[in-house]
């Protein structure tokens, strides 16, 4: 019991706690919404398309998640715009992005000179190495949620639950969807400094998915997979210290675990 | 008395498709409008063209200052399994002029007497999930009533209401009729004729029938291969192509 304790004199515990925090709030408001809008394949393309924009940056020397942030924002754009006006089939283009992302990154990662220490950071995850800049990010994108759902709750539920008659009623609905689509991609991208690129899906499902279980309201959806995401990654970065883990990897298994329980639990009843 | 809407010469197409071509509708207060037509023949698009869903290809759409649509889409549309209560669903039809407004009381309490009025009365909380196919179609048709429309437009309102509650939908429509215009857009010919008092029926045009009784002869004049099911009074069966000009 100690040693937990001792842990909280570490700053860089500190702050990878804050950081698993923030990052599951955000990823349990913006997932339950993913989840309940059946958009999680789009959010795969956008995380595995910022791959290219930090292969690129890392390239040019700028700050890796710059870039990653440019290609969320572009892929989710681009396959928002795509659908929607240019008339491509969305799982296609999702596709394409998905992999073009993934080619670009590997070329320019491959093409920098002298060795690429984060690599495995951005594939995977790496909270022990949060900085007071993520946190400062994280911090405001978490609570930028929280005050967005709070304010426009009741238009992004029509929205996402019947875009054409919220259209009807006359909503601006494609600038609202646009506007949802970049705040997704910036939610992504910083949940990967957490989770990494190939993990962080998961973190923005699984919660939202657990949740979903018991309750069948978007605004309760939010809620309990916050907490679910909050539990889960909290446990699952006690134990990557303890046992030497890496984070990414333990905090899936955690809240794959809490799913589970919740699924016998409801199976039971 | 002006007219709530009233389309002029409008054509619409898709890419190269031109579904259709010179149509001319007009709808007054208390109206009760019963269009029919073949599949692809341009009936949704007619309504999308009408909820400003799609841009027509030339033509004029006119509408009143006031005109309030309160609009009932295709269940089938809908997804079942999407996270949202019974009262949730009702309250996104508030016409929305600010998008944070919250439902206010005078909305609630209007909540309340749209699911007394189709036998819901405790169930604000239940997931849409848990519905059958009429019982949402109840629920959506609420959503259309809850920003007080003169003008109600509804898409094959009839898929899934079972017989029970088809009865009560035509009495429900005849009530509603007193208050607003209605435009239902039907397949289901011989349901329909019972109940408006003007047909249209679209494919490719538009043509007028100013009464609800449908004969093969009045189809035939419209090149309306329709097939008339037999309901009630009207037992007639009609399954002829028409001719292309």
């Amino acid at each position: 019991m100690n040693e937990l304790f001792e842990l909280f004199t570490y700053s860089f515990f500190r702050n990878a706690l804050l950081a698993s925090l923030f990052t599951s709030i955000i990823a349990g408001i913006v997932g339950s919404y993913i989840v309940a809008k059946r958009s999680v394949f789009i959010s795969g393309g956008i995380t595995h398309a910022s791959f290219g924009g930090m292969g690129i940056a890392y390239y040019m020397g700028w700050p890796p998640f710059f870039g990653a942030a440019i290609f969320a924002l572009l892929s989710a754009l681009g396959i928002e715009w795509s659908s929607t006006k240019a008339g491509i089939r969305e799982d296609s283009s999702i596709a394409i992005l998905w992999s073009l992302g993934m080619a670009i990154g590997i070329l320019f990662v491959f093409i920098t000179p002298g060795y690429t220490p984060n690599l495995m950071g951005f594939l995977f995850g790496d909270v022990l190495t949060v900085q007071v800049l993520d946190l400062i990010w994280l911090f405001s994108i978490a609570t930028l949620s929280i005050v967005l759902v709070l304010i426009f709750y009741p238009v992004i539920l029509s929205v996402a639950f019947d875009s054409q008659f919220a259209k009807v009623s006359g909503l601006p609905v494609q600038a609202i969807k646009y506007v949802i689509a970049v705040f997704v991609a910036i939610s992504i991208v910083l949940s990967i400094k957490v989770m990494g690129i190939i993990l962080v899906l998961s973190l923005f499902t699984i919660p939202a998915s657990a949740a979903n279980l018991f309750v069948k309201d978007l605004k309760k959806v939010m809620f309990g997979s916050v907490i679910i995401s909050v539990l889960g990654s909290i446990s699952g970065l006690l134990m990557a210290y303890f046992f030497d883990l890496p984070s990414g990897a333990t905090i899936i298994f955690t809240l794959t675990a809490i799913y589970l329980i919740l699924r016998i639990i409801k199976w039971i009843k | 008395m002006k007219p709530l809407i009233r389309l002029k010469n409008i054509s619409a197409a898709y890419d190269d498709t031109t579904v259709l071509k010179n149509v001319d509708l007009t709808v007054n207060a208390n109206d009760f409008i019963g269009i029919i037509g073949p599949n692809g023949g341009g009936k949704t698009t007619l309504l999308k063209l009408i909820l400003d869903l799609h841009t027509p290809l030339s033509g004029q759409i006119e509408k009143s200052q006031d005109l309030r649509i309160g609009y009932l889409p295709q269940v089938n549309t809908i997804d079942k399994q999407f996270p949202i209560t019974i009262k949730d669903v009702i309250l996104s039809g508030r016409s929305s002029t600010k998008w944070w407004h919250k439902a206010t009381k005078a909305q609630l309490k209007r909540v309340d007497e749209l699911l007394e009025f189709i036998g819901f009365e405790t169930r604000h909380n239940l997931p849409i999930g848990e519905l059958s196919g009429g019982q949402m179609q109840r629920v959506f048709l609420c959503r259309a009533l809850i920003s007080e429309p003169n003008l109600l437009i509804l898409d094959e309102p009839n898929t899934y209401v079972d017989k029970t509650f088809e009865a009560n939908l035509y009495h429900l429509l005849e009530d509603l009729n007193k208050q607003m215009a209605i435009l239902l857009v039907s397949h289901d010919v011989g349901t329909i004729s019972s109940m408006v008092k003007t047909i249209a029926c679209v494919n490719g045009g538009l043509h007028y029938h100013n009464s609800n009784k449908i004969t093969n002869e009045v189809l035939k004049s419209y090149n309306c291969p329709i097939e008339l099911v037999s309901h009630g009074k009207v037992p007639h069966r009609v399954l002829k192509d028409h001719d292309h000009e």
